[in-house]
């Protein structure tokens, strides 16, 4: 599996070529959110705004009022918590085309608990008119952008930064409310989202291995959340379901599941996945998945427990189809 | 030919009548904002603003919901006339002051008295705190501080499209004890915006009481200037004193003009209510009624 590098940063520069009303504001994290190529390429639609997040976003509130785009950049925890009254009042309500780039979600920064968003999807789904999508490999990061170009009003894109993989054939565009379907079955439904996606893959190659029919889709839209094909899976899915996110289990994918698992009547057991209303705190990402239960393996034991089956998988077998070694070698990510 | 002067003065003296009468008749009422203001607003509307003839309906439209995906947004600029890229727009950040603004659109003939009527009413978008679907606004500035930065916003995007227009915001003192305040002169001064003209009612009072007694924001004239910006100091119940400011050329830095102003001014009845005039309750009927004198005094 490839590993691509800057993929946000080339792709925006490309992506924004013939669209002179998309400009970019960034809050003293230009390099640090792949906005530097942008800034470099077309100085006049780049606009440092310093470390003010509050003015940044209702600045971006006037500029989309008067009919342009402006893409903010910035970590994510520095967008919903520093400036969550102005992306309500400046933004929001008026349901302005503004696209809010949030990068470092979860484990993905050894920042600390003040660089890790781990409540932005549940912070930002409770918010009427945002839309909310979430990032998984490069081509969800190269077609995002125009997938999202066409929504009326603000959306949220949790970002992914640096080295990521492909997972996603190149010629397969995200499609916003339509989750990705990437394998089939009816043992199980699994549904994961961001970069529980890819370790999610590495337990279902093997899983299939073992007899077990997984249907495993990749959800990139959680707001709106409703597409039909998510609860069909759900429905079918003889052990129960299971989510898998790199955020609180409190709001985000598991709690969008379980509602619409309750209002169409789908009697199964749901096993959410994901930071257990907890904070987390500045360490590697490897660790951070293992400590908090949403590797590969922790996927295993929760599958062990759901179908009362005892799997025999070994750290050791999953390692062997680790679906990228690249990771293993890439150095911890740096602020 | 008038004198805008003699305009300036009916308009602020209607502003403070209106107001009052509002005031009785809702047993209740931001007047000493409409006291304080008076003048401000009257020179905005008689004298520095360009602004077009209103080019919405006279009486206001019931509030058309929430915007959303399938509600397109509403917005009450339209009191201000039509957008034209030679035109000036103005927000309001103080929108505690709406009842006075709305005041100030009757008496420039931008709205129908009968636009009053609906104030605070269930269903309208005359309301007490007004939002951009209320008359005269066109953001949404109630959480306070955020007007000055979407103003900024616009400001920028009519600068990057070359329009002549200036950007008014009308604020009140308070304000400047907010973070946010500062961050949006710090990037109105960064990016030389001086398309964006800002008056401020610098009354002295907020909610909890005198600003010197709850968080002092003065010296305020040499807070501003130390971050870039032109501000002009003046008498904010002085026609001629209100005007000069914007008739200066610009020159790179936005331009604030320090309306320093009397909460009390032009309503002596006002004056017991000192130091806390900022919201007005009547403590009984009697003292209903004593204002509603005043009023009668007032229409003489």
């Amino acid at each position: 599996m490839p590993l691509l590098s800057r993929v946000h940063a080339r792709n925006l520069v490309q992506w924004a070529k013939d669209k002179p009303e998309v400009i970019v504001l960034s809050a003293d994290l230009t390099s640090s959110t792949e906005a530097d190529l942008f800034r470099d390429t077309y100085p006049d639609r780049f606009f440092s705004m310093g470390m003010a997040e509050q003015n940044m976003m209702s600045f971006a509130g006037g500029l989309a009022r008067e009919g342009f785009v402006p893409c903010v950049h910035t970590f994510a925890v520095f967008i919903y918590r520093r400036a969550y009254d102005q992306i309500c009042d400046s933004i929001a309500y008026p349901n302005l085309r503004v696209r809010l780039f949030g990068f470092l979600p979860g484990v993905t920064t050894p920042g600390g608990a003040t660089h890790q968003a781990i409540e932005d999807i549940a912070v930002l789904r409770a918010l009427p008119n945002m839309t909310i999508v979430e990032v998984g490999d490069a081509t969800d990061v190269e077609t995002a952008l125009d997938a999202i170009h066409a929504a009326d009003g603000p959306v949220y894109v949790r970002m992914l930064r640096g080295e990521i993989p492909r997972l996603f054939p190149a010629d397969e565009p995200l499609r916003l409310g339509r989750a990705r379907v990437l394998s089939t079955g009816s043992d199980l439904a699994l549904f994961s989202a961001g970069i529980c996606t890819e370790e999610a893959m590495r337990a279902t190659s093997i899983l299939r291995a073992r007899g077990l029919s997984i249907q495993h889709m990749h959800i990139s839209t959680l707001k709106p959340f409703n597409d039909p094909a998510v609860m069909d899976a759900a429905s079918r899915a003889r052990y129960g379901v299971i989510t898998m996110e790199n955020h609180t289990i409190v709001g985000g994918l598991g709690t969008a599941v379980a509602e619409r698992m309750a209002e169409a009547g789908v009697g199964k057991r749901l096993v959410r996945m994901g930071l257990n209303d907890t904070f987390i705190h500045g360490a590697s990402r490897p660790y951070l998945m293992r400590e908090y239960d949403l590797d590969a393996l922790a996927l295993v034991r929760q599958i062990e427990k759901l179908t009362g089956a005892s799997l025999n998988i070994t750290e050791d077998d999953l390692a062997a189809v680790r679906l990228d070694a690249a990771h293993s070698e890439a150095k911890a990510e740096a602020l | 030919m008038i004198d805008w002067r003699d305009d300036a003065r009916r308009v602020a003296q209607g502003i403070r009548r209106r107001v009052l009468e509002h005031t009785i008749n809702s047993n209740g009422g931001y007047l000493s904002q409409a006291c304080s203001s008076a003048e401000t607003l009257a020179v905005l509307y008689t004298k520095v603003m360009r602004l077009g003839p209103s080019i919405a309906p006279p009486v206001p439209p019931p509030f058309p919901g929430a915007p959303s995906k399938t509600n397109p947004r509403y917005t009450g600029a339209g009191y201000n006339g039509a957008r034209a890229p030679e035109l000036d727009r103005f927000f309001l950040s103080a929108v505690h002051y709406a009842l006075a603004l709305y005041a100030a659109l009757i008496e420039t003939g931008r709205m129908s008295p009968d636009g009053l009527a609906q104030f605070n009413k269930d269903g309208s978008t005359v309301e007490m705190i007004g939002a951009e679907h209320s008359p005269g606004l066109e953001v949404t500035g109630g959480s306070l501080a955020q007007t000055i930065s979407q103003a900024g916003g616009v400001a920028l995007a009519r600068r990057l499209r070359r329009e002549s227009g200036r950007n008014w915001v009308f604020m009140s003192d308070g304000e400047f004890q907010s973070g946010q305040t500062w961050e949006a002169v710090q990037a109105l001064c960064f990016y030389r915006l001086d398309n964006v003209c800002v008056y401020v009612d610098v009354n002295g009072q907020q909610c909890d009481g005198a600003m010197e007694e709850v968080m002092k924001i003065e010296p305020l004239q040499s807070r501003l200037e130390s971050f870039s910006a032109r501000v002009c100091s003046v008498n904010g119940h002085d026609l001629d004193a209100l005007a000069a400011p914007a008739e200066l050329a610009p020159d790179g830095r936005p331009l604030f003009i320090l309306a320093y102003t009397d909460p009390c001014a032009g309503m002596p009845i006002l004056d017991p209510r000192r130091p806390k005039p900022n919201y007005l309750r009547f403590k009984d009927a009697g003292e209903r009624d004593q204002f509603a004198d005043y009023l009668k005094t007032m229409d003489g």
